[in-house]
């Protein structure tokens, strides 16, 4: 089995992006990963692209072609949906593709156009990710789904709105540096606290904004990079993809997330590596329950252990395993669409050393990238490794 | 959009709401495993020898929310509390009734009931308070 590489990543600005069109965003992602990467686009074998509700914001199905076509691509192009995980599983597939040797080029990533559509509007196009019949019926929305698992959560293993507060404050403090993300803003655990309420107990800075983007990587074989000369030097070494049922009421229990575990272990035993090896992370903090979910599925704490670890400083940048130093989902933006790909994205860059946030992570040598569907109902993960 | 009909959508779960009006019920496979209609199989074991057993009357809420930002299928009951209630060996998830929000809690004891969402005609699950 071939050894897998990221040559070159590229991403749009994540935020408002008006007057401009979904083919116009993931061209631009498109055309800066290439340049990165120093690939021509000719070599570029495949298409992975990740959109969710694209027929819903463009009134356009039918988008990987039609995004091969944006960038200049004459290759098959197929449009991967797995709700906020469509990059992360378009990114999988690629790994998949070039591993079995059947290509040694695949340009993977996604895009999502949110802000054209009002706030009612992209509320409703969310919750379609949630189960229909007894979910979406039943007044459940995306910020009230994951609402009733911070309850449940705080129910079971205690915590408190204070503690989701850190999370957000930390995120956004992490973004203040990162040009590509939506809020460059200092946000204190007190403005936390003090917004209004969008589904209790989440307020509004427990909520990831509303986000136009895109994001696309060079993913290629060993013996491409190779032949090439290309300095790529990081590698994708692992990836796991879980799922689980799609009703929260369905679910063993409320505050977990298993999908995330099975995708976690899955990725750890390709990888051949465990959390405690694990030097830096992009969860998916969609929500800032969201955020302790995915470290307790990870592996990095037991559960009921990770909701205080931001207000104790251990996923901060200066923290034993920095979390989100993008800025993650809710500083960065979420253009759900784009997500998976802009978190793989932003770990190559960590790992690089031309994030402006490396210097957090300068002898990092394991990363690791979460991205959930839905309320994790799936889930996709990767360990991305680089030499030092 | 959700709103839309979607013909077909409604089959077998129309029937299983309009029943929480009076006596409900889930499906129960030969494992014991419970689960909500429309079902061709139980979703735990594939065992599709499925039959219709009656829901405990009570039920308790397990978690809530108190929903400020809605789509516009709900625009109009703003806020609303939303909650999942475990009722024997399944769980269900409707909009609480009769109680105000601060009265809600992990261990509220409540029946079903059905009501219409008056946008979308839909049905709509109900949870009232009861002892």
């Amino acid at each position: 089995m071939t050894g897998v590489r990221v040559a070159g990543v590229g991403l749009t600005p994540f935020g408002e992006h008006d007057g401009r069109t979904g083919r116009d965003l993931f061209a631009a992602a498109a055309d800066e990963a290439l340049a990165d990467a120093g690939v021509d686009r000719d070599d570029v074998e495949q298409l992975n692209y990740g959109n969710f509700m694209g027929a819903l914001a463009e009134r356009q199905g039918h988008q990987a072609p039609l995004m091969a076509e944006a960038a200049g691509l004459h290759c098959p192009a197929t449009r991967y949906e797995e709700a906020c995980a469509s990059a992360g599983v378009a990114v999988r597939e690629a790994v998949r593709a070039v591993r079995s040797g059947e290509q040694d080029v695949v340009l993977a990533g996604g895009m999502e156009r949110m802000t054209n559509l009002s706030t009612a509007r992209v509320t409703e196009s969310l919750a379609v990710a949630a189960d229909e019949l007894f979910e979406v019926r039943a007044g459940v929305t995306f910020p009230g789904a994951y609402a009733l698992m911070a309850r449940a959560y705080f129910d079971q293993f205690g915590g408190s709105r204070e503690d989701l507060a850190h999370v957000a404050a930390k995120n956004h403090e992490h973004a203040l540096d990162n040009e590509y993300a939506q809020y460059q803003r200092r946000v204190t655990p007190e403005d936390a606290l003090d917004a209004p309420p969008i589904a209790s107990p989440l307020h509004l800075y427990d909520a990831c904004p509303i986000t136009d983007g895109a994001s696309a990587l060079v993913v290629v074989s060993e013996s491409y990079a190779e032949a090439n000369d290309l300095a790529a030097p990081v590698r994708i070494t692992g990836t796991g993809q879980g799922g689980d049922r799609a009703a929260l009421q369905d679910r063993a229990a409320i505050p977990e997330t298993p999908a995330a575990a099975d995708a976690a272990e899955m990725a750890y035993d390709d990888a051949g590596v465990g959390p405690d090896d694990v030097d830096v992370a992009e969860v998916h903090d969609c929500f800032t329950i969201a955020e302790v979910l995915a470290l307790e599925s990870l592996g990095f704490y037991d559960p009921g252990e990770a909701v205080g670890a931001a207000r104790r400083g251990e996923t901060t940048a200066d923290g034993a395993l920095p979390v989100n130093l993008s800025g993650g989902l809710k500083a960065k933006g979420h253009p759900v669409g784009a997500t998976g790909g802009s978190q793989i994205a932003e770990l190559t860059r960590l790992l690089r050393g031309d994030h402006p946030n490396s210097d957090a992570v300068a002898d990092a040598t394991v990363g690791l990238t979460h991205n959930a569907g839905g309320t994790v109902a799936s889930a996709v993960v990767h360990v991305l490794e680089v030499a030092r | 959009m959700t709103s839309d009909p979607v013909p077909g959508a409604d089959d077998g779960y129309d029937e299983w709401a309009d029943a929480l009006v009076e006596e409900g019920f889930y499906l129960e496979c030969p494992n014991e495993h419970g689960s909500l209609p429309p079902r061709r199989v139980c979703p735990e074991c594939g065992s599709d020898s499925l039959s219709e057993v009656p829901l405990p009357v009570r039920g308790e809420i397990v978690t809530f929310s108190q929903v400020h930002v809605a789509p516009p299928d709900f625009a109009d009951n703003t806020p609303y509390v939303t909650a999942i209630a475990e009722f024997g060996p399944v769980r269900l998830t409707g909009i609480v009734r009769g109680l105000d929000a601060e009265e809600v809690t992990v261990g509220t004891r409540v029946e079903t009931d059905v009501a219409q969402n008056g946008t979308t005609g839909k049905r709509l699950v109900v949870f009232r308070p009861r002892q």
